[in-house]
Formats: structure tokens, C-alpha cells, sequence
């Protein structure tokens, strides 16, 4: 009985302890090697990249908005 | 709206997009199951979704204003922030559909908020093809104002209150409200904010530079037709 019960005992904790994880995996492993700075880099370039393009898109505008404002001399 | 159109602004969203890049991708997250570091998503995908309801807010807001005193540069910037509200919510679309693939297991998962957003692209879309169809400027802006306020009326149940009737796979539906306190962990709260200030800054941004070329472009029309 004694045996029945610690088995039974034993497979109860077997079963739940392989249900719940006690780690849930993350990229820490990633951030250590310093890879992900390499991810953030690339997003960093995109969107400065992409920002930088509004810019000058919004410098033209703005040149164009002025040489239409002036009166034309002629 | 105009009176955005600032260095400070610009650069504003430059940082807070910058800031919104390194923290969301560096700053401590939860450790969740299913959701691991795919949570980073949030600051990304969700602000394109806060971004285009604020967008279309605004060019709601400047369709009625268009119908009150029928200015034409009201109409312009109607449609530019249209526009720009309708590419976020086509990227949120996108950018949901890589997220479930991983998390949820399909892209398309028939999630009632997945769909209802669909729908509310699809009659944004019509938005788009309204306005082309009608050739004379005036008639034009005035039907596009009217369906503007019409489709605003349905996006807005749509995303926020028929996914909340049903069970809803996206946090926050299916009868609860949609920001409680066990939603959002406050180091989280700390990059998404700052997110969707950012991007929502962007979408106003691009929206102001359409308008802009739009009234150059049909300044420059208005003189091919005089001359």
C-alpha cells in the first residue's frame, strides 16, 4: 500500500511538473551573445532611413510652397 | 492640424520612434508562455491600430467640417489623412497576420476582431473608389464627406464593440474593457505609450505632406486650365 501510494504520489508530481515549465524560454541567450543589438541596429536603419526620406520629401514640399507663394517676376 | 507642420514636431516623432525601436526591443517584457519575446509586437502592431482610428478621426472631423463651409483645402486634407489612416490599417492587417501565424497558429484565424477589421478596410477601400468615380470636384468631396462620416459610424463598432459580444482571441474582447490593469505590465506601458505617440506622430506627419502636395499639385492644375 505504501508502494501504491508513492508511486502514485511520484506520477501525480511527474505529471505535473511536465505540464508547468518552470522556465519559459526567452532570447536571453540572443541578448548575451549581443545578436539582437544586430536586430535593433537594422530597425534603428530603417527607420532613421525612412524618417530621413520624409525630411527631405517635406524640404522639397516646402521649397515648392514657397516658389509658388512668390509672386512670378517676369 | 496645420499648425503641426514644426521642426519640433518632426523631431518629436523621430525620437519617439527611435526610443520606441531600442526599449521595445531591449526593455524587459513579462515571460509569458505561447507569447515569448513575439509580445515585443505589441509597441508595433498595435499602435498602427490606435494610429488609423486616430487618423480617420480626424479625417472624419474634417469631412463635416468640408460639408459646413464647403472650403476645398478641407476636403484635400479629409482624404490625405484617409489615405495615410488606411495604410496603417492595412499594415495592422499585415503586421496581425505574421503574429497569429506564430502565436495563434494560423494567419487567418476567423477571430472576430480580425474580421471585423477586415470589413472595416474593405469600406475604407470604397472610400477610395467613391472619390474616383465622381468626375466634378465639387460633387466629389461633397458624396466622399458624407460616406467619410458613414464609414466612420461602422468602423467604430466594428473594431470596439461587436469583437467585445462574442470570445475574441485578442486581449481585451469578449466582455471585458479593453485596457485593465492585468492587460499591460507597467514596464510595458513605459515603451507602448511613447509607440503610439510615435507612429501616430508619423501618420499625421506623411498625412500633412500629402495634403501639402496635393494643394501644390492642383494649384499647378488650376493654372494649366487658366492659361
Amino acid at each position: 500500500m505504501k508502494k501504491f501510494t508513492s508511486l502514485l504520489l511520484g506520477l501525480i508530481w511527474l505529471s505535473l511538473s511536465s505540464f508547468q515549465p518552470d522556465e519559459i524560454e526567452m532570447a536571453d541567450g540572443l541578448r548575451s551573445g549581443g545578436l539582437i543589438f544586430i536586430v535593433v541596429m537594422v530597425v534603428l536603419i530603417m527607420v532613421l532611413g525612412l524618417v530621413f526620406y520624409l525630411f527631405t520629401l517635406d524640404m522639397k514640399i516646402s521649397k515648392l510652397e514657397k516658389e509658388s507663394s512668390e509672386p512670378k517676376k517676369e | 492640424m496645420l499648425k503641426l507642420n514644426k521642426p519640433w514636431f518632426k523631431i518629436l516623432t523621430l525620437l519617439l520612434l527611435v526610443y520606441t525601436c531600442i526599449y521595445g526591443l531591449l526593455g524587459p517584457v513579462p515571460r509569458l508562455p505561447v507569447l515569448h519575446e513575439t509580445i515585443r509586437v505589441l509597441y508595433f502592431h498595435v499602435p498602427m491600430w490606435f494610429g488609423m482610428v486616430i487618423l480617420l478621426t480626424v479625417s472624419m472631423v474634417y469631412g463635416i467640417r468640408y460639408l459646413r463651409n464647403g472650403d476645398e483645402q478641407l476636403d484635400d486634407m479629409s482624404l490625405s489623412f484617409a489615405k495615410t489612416g488606411i495604410v496603417f490599417g492595412v499594415l495592422g492587417l499585415l503586421t496581425g497576420m505574421v503574429w497569429a501565424n506564430y502565436t495563434w497558429g494560423t494567419p487567418w484565424h476567423g477571430d472576430p476582431k480580425q474580421t471585423a477589421a477586415a470589413i472595416a478596410m474593405l469600406i475604407y477601400f470604397a472610400y477610395l473608389v467613391l472619390r474616383n468615380s465622381i468626375e466634378d470636384q465639387q460633387r466629389k468631396a461633397r458624396v466622399s464627406a458624407v460616406y467619410n462620416v458613414f464609414a466612420y459610424a461602422a468602423l467604430i463598432p466594428l473594431l470596439f464593440i461587436l469583437p467585445r459580444l462574442t470570445s475574441s482571441m485578442h486581449p481585451g474582447s469578449g466582455g471585458n474593457p479593453g485596457f485593465n490593469t492585468y492587460d499591460l505590465d507597467s514596464n510595458m506601458r513605459l515603451v507602448f505609450y511613447p509607440a503610439v505617440l510615435g507612429w501616430t506622430f508619423l501618420g499625421i506627419w506623411i498625412s500633412l505632406l500629402t495634403f501639402r502636395f496635393r494643394r501644390l499639385y492642383s494649384e499647378r492644375m488650376k493654372k494649366i486650365y487658366e492659361s
